[in-house]
């Protein structure tokens, strides 16, 4: 079933984990000219507010994008994290007004997030279930839960300073963006220089070479599953931070947004083959585009058509040149 | 009669490489043509060209007097060109019927597909080319590789291709199925086909073939009948020096036993297994395809599971039941089977390199990067791995340069017991005699290898010992001074010397 969605590793010669520099310069200038297009379009856009603004709204889908490449990576997919998302932000929140300390609940939330994760790796690795499916159960079962807990209603009335994590500035930035940046040299870290990383790559590549090189697939994909239900239930912690409250229909279709911003970074979902960095800018790219669109007064569901086409046109671009490549 | 391909002039850059420098080629009806060359030399890229799977950069081609401008893979195949290519490239979730008519299915009245049919044609194709024991039903991931590989013969001659290729068809036959494909071979010269037939081995190209085309580093050497010339010559066209007596190796004296299994037994694979390895020996397992040896090997590794028996390294009992324990109990296990379980394509050869290695080269978990680039610098050096950097990806490499790399894993992670299957296929005559002098210092140091092979001449040459395995029972050892071409394979047929 999810080989519908898979396409070619976007570089003829995918070097470990490090760019091909092709796709990122392509990347960065795609960046370059939608802001400088923006700026001089639109007064606002330029603006420290707004800026900030987009910044923080970016964190999200980014952080949650940093999980979903590795998983990616390993040749696997990761469709709940949006649930996890949403599962987060309700639990933290609900065990504040409980009374619990917010340096208590969210470290509690985290583990439950990544718990998540863990179950998917059990789906995966033990029963055999492929990602699509697997992720896909563990979505809707959580979604439910979510619905259960919260009486399908917002948990609101949080303490005041969990609302500062997600407003707050350091020396003038957002603090949300501080957070996703040290993720962003962490999981660089994880992919480019550790063995964690370098199985990643392998497992995605043949999970039976893998496997006579001597790699243990069970923690690995627990780690991996883990890893990106941990980093989603972080990006539902800053959200409900952001919102000053718990939303229980928070996160929806979020996993998509993160696959996309993946896929835009030069990720395969044949797996071995994206970047952290390209992550980032896949991230940034969408998130600047939505925004510019919102700003220029342009038709929201014009700007989801214009979205859907530069994935398409991200995608294609990529395949066209490689089968070109191949042919030489 | 015309030429079916007249080829000339051809050249083919890849990045940091020139694969083809001005070859000329021609094809004559009812010829068998060898295509010889050292790993790397452009025989695989000739023939990709010539299928239309490659654009040439320049010179020009004819395919049955017809002049060709750009010739895609469709095209080739309309106008009666088939290739078995080195990596078997059909569908393994597939069953063989499926396989041979991919995407032709014949139909029913109803416009559904036929089924019976299809496997009747099938079946009745392949009892006629004398592969009996291939069931049309079977899926292919289910087939030994050997049977794959015959399978992927079978499938031009079904189309009915006039001009058909095969790069490196024997490198995962035994004699017997090699066998089979010459009778096919002849046949099709006897009907005026054209074939292009690539093989490191000498004298399957002066048993099969009428004309030989020496190419060397991308250019065309020399084009001659086959009668012309001989294999010590041929050589030293391919490689640049003759090569005398390669599979004659200096005999290490023997240490303590290193491995000793007993018993071992996974049924309906193989059963009652029992034999020793000492340090400084090569043990040879000589068996028909589809034997077991594949298995045993397996098992001893750690992948596949046993049901009975003993195995001791060093005199101590070990039970693996994950690969990881036998890599760090220093085995090192070459499969058979490349491109599915030895190598991770998409990614570099130094990472391919270093596959085994990194739980040793990662304190902490942390790769140590000047480890990682210095071990895929020592055995691209080594074993004359062709690349252009450690950084493209292995998919690139030629067939024979993808093996040497698989060797290196296996010596960077510093095995102690090496488990060969088939180590040297594809690899060219020069880097096989490197290969074998490896092996001699490998065994000076005390290493013990197993050494599976289908080649008589290597594992005569090689081994001090071959067990001998028939249909998962073990015929008998042989020592060195009772090596006997006729005995081993009476024995590997089931039949007492
Ligand atoms: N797709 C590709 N991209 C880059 N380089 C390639 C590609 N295909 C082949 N090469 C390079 O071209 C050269 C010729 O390769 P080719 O596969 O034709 O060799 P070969 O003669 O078939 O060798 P072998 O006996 O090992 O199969 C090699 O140096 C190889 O690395
Ligand atoms: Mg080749």
């Amino acid at each position: 079933m999810a080989n519908i969605v898979k396409t070619k590793p976007r570089q003829g010669i995918t070097v470990l984990g490090k760019y091909t520099i092709g796709t990122s310069t392509t990347l960065m200038a795609i960046v370059v000219i939608l802001f400088v297009f923006l700026s001089s379009t639109s007064s606002v856009f330029a603006t420290p507010e707004n800026l900030s603004n987009l910044l923080r709204q970016t964190s999200i889908n980014g952080i949650i994008a940093l999980g979903m490449l590795m998983v990616i990576i390993t040749a696997g997919i990761d469709l709940s994290v949006g649930a996890i998302v949403a599962i987060a932000g309700i639990v933290n929140a609900l065990l504040m007004q409980a009374g619990m300390s917010m340096w208590v609940s969210m470290p509690l939330t985290l583990v439950i997030g990544a718990a998540i994760g863990v179950f998917n790796g059990i789906l995966i690795h033990e029963v055999s279930i492929t990602p699509f499916i697997a992720t896909l159960g563990t979505l809707t079962i959580v979604r439910g839960i979510v619905m259960i807990m919260s009486g399908a209603r917002m948990v609101a009335n949080l303490p005041k300073e969990f609302g500062q994590i997600a407003s707050g500035d350091i020396f003038g930035i957002p603090s949300m963006f501080i957070i996703w940046m040290v993720l962003f040299v962490a999981t660089l870290f994880l992919l480019n220089y550790t063995q964690l990383g370098r199985n990643f790559f392998i497992i995605g590549s043949s999970k039976e070479v893998a496997r006579l090189s001597g790699i243990r697939l069970r923690p690995n994909m627990y780690a991996v599953y883990g890893l990106s239900s941990l980093y989603a239930a972080l990006a539902g912690i800053l959200l409900s931070s952001r919102l000053s409250m718990g939303v229980p229909t928070a996160g929806i279709s979020y996993e998509l947004d993160a696959i996309a911003a993946v896929v835009i970074g030069g990720g395969s979902l044949f797996g071995a083959a994206g970047s952290a960095i390209g992550a980032v800018l896949g991230a940034i790219i969408m998130q600047t585009i939505r925004n510019g669109g919102n700003l220029l007064g342009i038709d929201p569901f014009a700007l989801q058509v214009i979205i859907g086409a530069l994935i398409l046109i991200a995608v294609g671009v990529d395949q066209l040149r490689m089968r070109k490549a191949e042919k030489g | 009669m015309a030429e079916l391909i007249a080829a000339r002039g051809i050249s083919k850059a890849f990045p940091g490489v020139r694969a083809l420098d001005q070859v000329d080629f021609v094809l004559q009806p009812g010829e068998v043509h060898a295509l010889v060359g050292e790993n790397g030399a452009g025989k695989s890229t000739l023939i990709k060209i010539l299928m239309g799977v490659y654009r040439r950069d320049s010179g020009t081609l004819s395919v049955k007097g017809q002049d060709i401008q750009d010739f895609s893979p469709q095209a080739a195949q309309s106008s009666g060109m088939a290739a078995v290519y080195q990596d078997i490239s059909l569908a393994r979730s597939l069953t063989v019927g499926e396989n041979f008519f991919l995407g032709h299915m014949p139909k029913t009245g109803w416009g559904t597909i036929d089924w019976a049919l299809a496997y009747d044609q099938c079946g009745k194709l392949l009892r006629g080319l004398g592969l009996d024991d291939i069931d049309p039903r079977a899926t292919l991931s289910s087939l030994s590789v050997a049977k794959q590989e015959m399978v992927a013969i079978a499938k031009p001659v079904f189309e009915n291709a006039d001009i058909l290729v095969f790069d490196e068809p024997t490198a995962l036959l035994a004699n017997e199925e090699t066998e089979i494909l010459f009778s096919i071979i002849r046949r099709l010269r006897s009907e005026g086909k054209g074939i292009i037939y690539i093989s490191h081995r000498m004298e399957e190209i002066f048993a099969i073939c009428d004309s030989v085309t020496v190419l060397k580093d991308g250019r065309h050497v020399r084009t001659m009948p086959v009668t012309d010339t001989n294999p010590d010559d041929l050589v030293r066209l391919m490689v640049g020096r003759s090569m005398e007596d390669m599979y004659t190796i200096r005999r290490s004296p023997l240490g303590e036993v290193a491995l000793e299994v007993e018993g071992l037994t996974r049924e309906p694979r193989f059963r009652d297994i029992g034999f020793d390895v000492r340090h400084g020996e090569i043990v040879g397992l000589f068996g028909l395809v589809g034997s077991g040896r594949t298995e045993i090997m397996r098992a001893i590794f750690g992948a596949d599971p046993i049901e009975r028996g003993e195995i001791r390294l060093d005199g101590k009992p070990v039970r693996f039941t994950h690969p990881s324990q036998a890599i760090a109990a220093g085995i090192g296990f070459m499969s058979e089977d490349r491109k599915n379980q030895s190598i991770a394509l998409p990614l570099s050869v130094r990472t391919n390199i270093n596959l085994a290695n990194y739980p040793a080269i990662s304190p902490f978990g942390v790769v140590n990067q000047t480890a990682e680039r210095e071990a895929a610098r020592t055995y691209i050096d080594r074993l004359a791995i062709k690349t252009p950097s450690d950084t493209v990806a292995i998919r690139n490499l030629s067939g024979g340069n993808q093996q040497k790399a698989v060797l290196g894993k296996n010596l960077a992670s510093n095995s102690r017991i090496l488990v060969c299957d088939e180590p040297t296929i594809g690899v060219d005559v020069g880097a096989k005699s490197e290969i074998y002098k490896i092996f001699e210092q490998l065994t000076e140091e005390g290493v013990a290898i197993l050494l599976v092979s289908s080649y008589l001449p290597e594992i005569m040459g090689l081994a001090d010992r071959i067990l001998v395995i028939y249909e998962g029972r073990q015929m008998g050892i042989v020592e060195r001074s009772e090596f006997d071409e006729e005995r081993l394979v009476r024995l590997a047929s089931g039949l007492q010397a």
